[in-house]
């Protein structure tokens, strides 16, 4: 076990100290965090490894619809206007199942942070993942934290431009392949990978990979933390979704402070001393550069690389861990309480610890059905509903429809005969990937018939169509009804059927004739 | 001013501008304001140069690139007409009963005709081809000059009572007010109201179709029944050109109006005039 004045201090401040707190435009102040490890550390990889398998794989994944639709599991083919994810197909019309996952996104990500505090962030946003990915280039090729300060203030030379150069030609490599990765899901991914490598693909794809290599490069290797503090909106939403019950990363001051280096020299001299040794190992991990001890900010993305600095710390010096840890405001405040002195208005770390030195019965730690609250499960109750009305939309919604549209110039014809005709054009979808024979007929008005334009065939009550697989078949019908059976507010029903699968659609139609005495 | 100023409260370096005891602070531009402002004035002198920007007497510079927004329609046009050439050929060498019987061809010929039609032909038959008293309407299946494709395409090329065109349908009603009684007129007129409907005045119409038979069926045929060679109209049906009943057919047996309709085979071309007839043939008449 080691002394605390033999934990290593590091040299650093908090970007956003507010002692040397500046304009907002001030020169960026190079954030240097150094190589984390501990449970959340672990986790996080993990997360990488599985959001960053999903974004570059998804789009090689097959899946066979058959001869007449893409084998391509995920691909949204604006082109043709589907979008095919693995058995589900969707037409434009149905695009409210993709506003609808967003809405549950949404609702989602409130429910997250409202339990979690901004797990999002900390952990999933791309901005976060692909920052962690370019940091581990750059900690590969430049070395840890010191090292990096110290190549960073060195003087140009052939060792500092070689891997300034390594650095930055891998980052071009990860962000190529980033932008590269985004083409894939918009067409064919090999046919598309073969055209593009040789000049063939189109202009757009090459124009779309050069902005989100651009984008991935500028973002994840030189902007990193200024686009979390400046460029992205949550920071300033995410203060409404938490509450005092949400969990977020916490510096526990009622057991760190008052903090100190010389801890058992104080404590001879009869000052009372917090857990914190001042070591700054939780302001050299932070991407974001801050410094958790300060309390919640806005920079902070809860990545909770410093709880695993400030636990390895702990475990060092013989302390629990939990200095600094997820809590809630909730907990905090009671602890507060606990170790404030009423007296003197200042954190006595004595009240917070029994006898033996371990933490008193008092303290409040986090219980898992604190998750449970009125908000959270509005949150989750609103989230299930839209997942299950949509489930249910989906499971029980038609691969045939008909979609009419009545002429509206002129209305109605009046033929040799005296007899009325109106014209309808009639379109078929048929949603699947297969050609299909459809019955169109009519139900109702039984004395109209109707005739099928560019279809040679004597005027009935029903027609035979082949629709093509996927697509939406148009034609012309003109419906006839004789004179002796005219009179206003007419309507009947074309319906449609595939005889081999008995699935129908219909269309009520009015059937418009002059007005009386004309 | 040689000596800097500094506000005391904000601690920031002033102008030395003071109103009414007020500093002007010097709060400078961000610095990526600055540069993004320099980019913009770069930008704007090398897009002055590259493209067509100062004014000058009659005209303007043309600046390095040699662009012309015209110049980019005009090939927007030409590559717009290049898309379709293969089908106008088509359509140029083939003759209206063929494109018809083509349905890829049929569909490119009755859209284009439709815009034409929008442009040249809806000022008479209306825009949904309805017509209007006078001018007939295309979508029934009633033809004063014949409904087959070929008959719709002759009456587009070469018009109706057109003196342009030698080719061009002609035919004249007599002004019966100058032939025949007014009693005879009224006759005539309330059995031509009786074949479609009822004759305000029934007792007239056995007289009447005498003086039918005898004036009236050498153009519209013994059964009323009309004659498309001559562009005489059907009168036992339930469409009328003008305007039924009894008072409007004798006025229009005393004086006649006859329609015209210019030959659009010298103004729009042929290939303009087969793409209409395609299309009007397609709203629901055709034969």
């Amino acid at each position: 076990m080691l002394d605390e004045t033999e934990v290593e201090r590091l040299e650093v401040e908090a970007v956003n100290s507010a002692k040397t707190r500046q304009p907002l435009y001030s020169a960026r102040k190079k954030v240097f965090p150094k190589r984390a490890s501990g449970r959340f550390r672990q986790f996080k990889w993990l997360i990488m490894l599985i959001t960053l398998g999903i974004y570059y794989l998804t789009p090689w994944i097959r899946w066979d619809r058959g001869p007449y639709a893409p084998d391509q599991a995920v691909l949204l083919d604006i082109a043709n206007r589907r979008f095919y994810f693995f058995a589900i197909e969707i037409w434009p019309q149905e695009f409210f199942y993709v506003a609808g996952l967003l809405v549950m996104a949404g609702i989602g990500l409130f429910l997250v942070t409202s339990t979690v505090g901004r797990a999002w962030c900390g952990y999933t946003c791309p901005q976060t993942v692909w920052v962690d990915l370019f940091l581990v280039v750059e900690r590969g090729i430049e070395g840890d934290r010191n090292a990096r300060i110290k190549l960073d203030a060195a003087p140009m030379s052939a060792a500092k431009l070689a891997k300034r150069t390594l650095k930055h030609a891998i980052w071009l490599v990860i962000a190529v392949a980033t932008g590269g990765a985004w083409i894939f899901y918009f067409a064919d991914a090999p046919r598309l990978l073969g055209d593009f490598v040789t000049g063939q693909a189109a202009p757009v794809a090459y124009m779309t990979v050069a902005i989100l290599t651009a984008t991935t490069y500028v973002f994840g290797g030189l902007m990193r933390e200024q686009v979390c503090t400046y460029m992205c909106p949550w920071p300033r939403i995410q203060a409404a979704m938490l509450d005092e019950n949400s969990l977020t990363v916490t510096y526990n001051d009622w057991r760190g402070e008052p903090r100190s280096r010389h801890a058992k020299k104080a404590a001879a001299e009869g000052l009372s001393v917090g857990d914190c040794v001042d070591c700054n190992a939780c302001v050299a991990v932070c991407p974001m550069g801050i410094d958790i001890r300060d309390g919640q900010q806005l920079e902070c993305i809860t990545c909770a690389l410093c709880i695993d600095a400030c636990d390895s710390v702990m475990d060092k010096i013989g302390k629990e861990r939990g200095l600094i840890s997820y809590a809630t405001l909730a907990d905090y405040q009671s602890n507060m309480a606990i170790a404030t002195d009423p007296v003197t208005a200042t954190i006595d770390p004595k009240r917070v610890r029994n006898s033996e030195g371990r933490l008193n019965a008092a303290i409040a730690h986090f219980r898992l059905g604190r998750i449970f609250r009125l908000r959270t499960l509005i949150y989750a109750g609103a989230w299930s509903l839209i997942g299950v009305a949509l489930l249910i939309a989906l499971l029980s919604r038609d691969r045939l429809e008909v979609n009419v549209l009545q002429d509206r110039n002129p209305q109605f014809v009046r033929l040799a005969d005296g007899s009325i005709r109106n014209g309808y054009t009639v379109k078929l979808l048929n949603m699947v990937p297969e050609p299909r024979t459809i019955v169109l007929r009519m139900e109702g008005l039984p004395e109209a018939m109707m005739t099928v334009v560019g279809m040679d065939l004597p005027e009935g009550r029903s027609v035979t169509v082949e629709a093509e697989p996927d697509r939406l078949k148009t034609i012309r019908v003109y419906v006839r009804l004789p004179r002796e059976s005219l009179a206003e507010g007419q309507s009947f029903k074309f319906i449609v059927e595939d005889k081999a699968s008995s699935e129908a659609d219909s269309y009520v139609a009015n059937f418009n004739v002059p007005e009386a005495g004309k | 001013m040689s000596e800097k100023q500094i506000d005391e409260l904000s601690g920031v370096e002033t102008t030395g501008h003071e109103w009414d005891g007020i500093q002007e602070l010097n709060n400078p531009m961000p610095r990526w304001w600055l540069w993004t402002f320099y980019a913009t004035i770069v930008w704007a002198v090398a897009y002055s140069i590259a493209y067509p920007a100062w004014p000058m007497i009659s005209t303007a510079t043309t600046g390095l690139l040699g662009y012309s927004s015209r110049v980019d329609v005009k090939n927007e046009l030409a590559a717009a007409e290049e898309a379709k050439s293969a089908y106008v050929e088509a359509v140029s060498a083939k003759s209206v009963g063929d494109i018809l019987a083509d349905p890829e061809l049929r569909q490119f010929a009755t859209a284009a005709g439709s815009a034409a039609f929008k442009v040249n032909c809806i000022q008479c038959h209306g825009s949904g081809a309805q017509g209007s008293p006078g001018f007939p309407n295309l979508n029934d299946d009633e033809w004063l000059w014949g409904g087959n494709i070929d008959q719709i395409y002759q009456t587009i090329a070469h018009g109706v009572r057109f003196a342009g065109d030698e080719e061009t349908h002609v035919s004249e009603m007599p002004a019966f007010a100058e032939v025949l009684e007014p009693q005879q007129i009224n006759e005539v007129a309330a059995y031509v109201a009786s074949l479609e409907g009822q004759a305000d005045t029934p007792d007239l119409v056995p007289a009447g179709a005498q003086v039918f038979a005898d004036n009236c069926a050498a153009c519209h045929g013994e059964d009323a029944k009309g004659n498309k060679e001559m562009g005489a109209p059907d009168l036992t049906d339930a469409i009328a050109l003008y305007a039924s009943g009894q008072a409007a057919i004798a006025q229009q047996v005393r004086h006649p109006k006859h329609g015209a309709m210019p030959a659009w085979g010298e103004r729009l071309g042929d290939v303009k005039v087969k793409e209409l007839a395609i299309f009007v043939h397609s709203l629901g008449g055709g034969e």
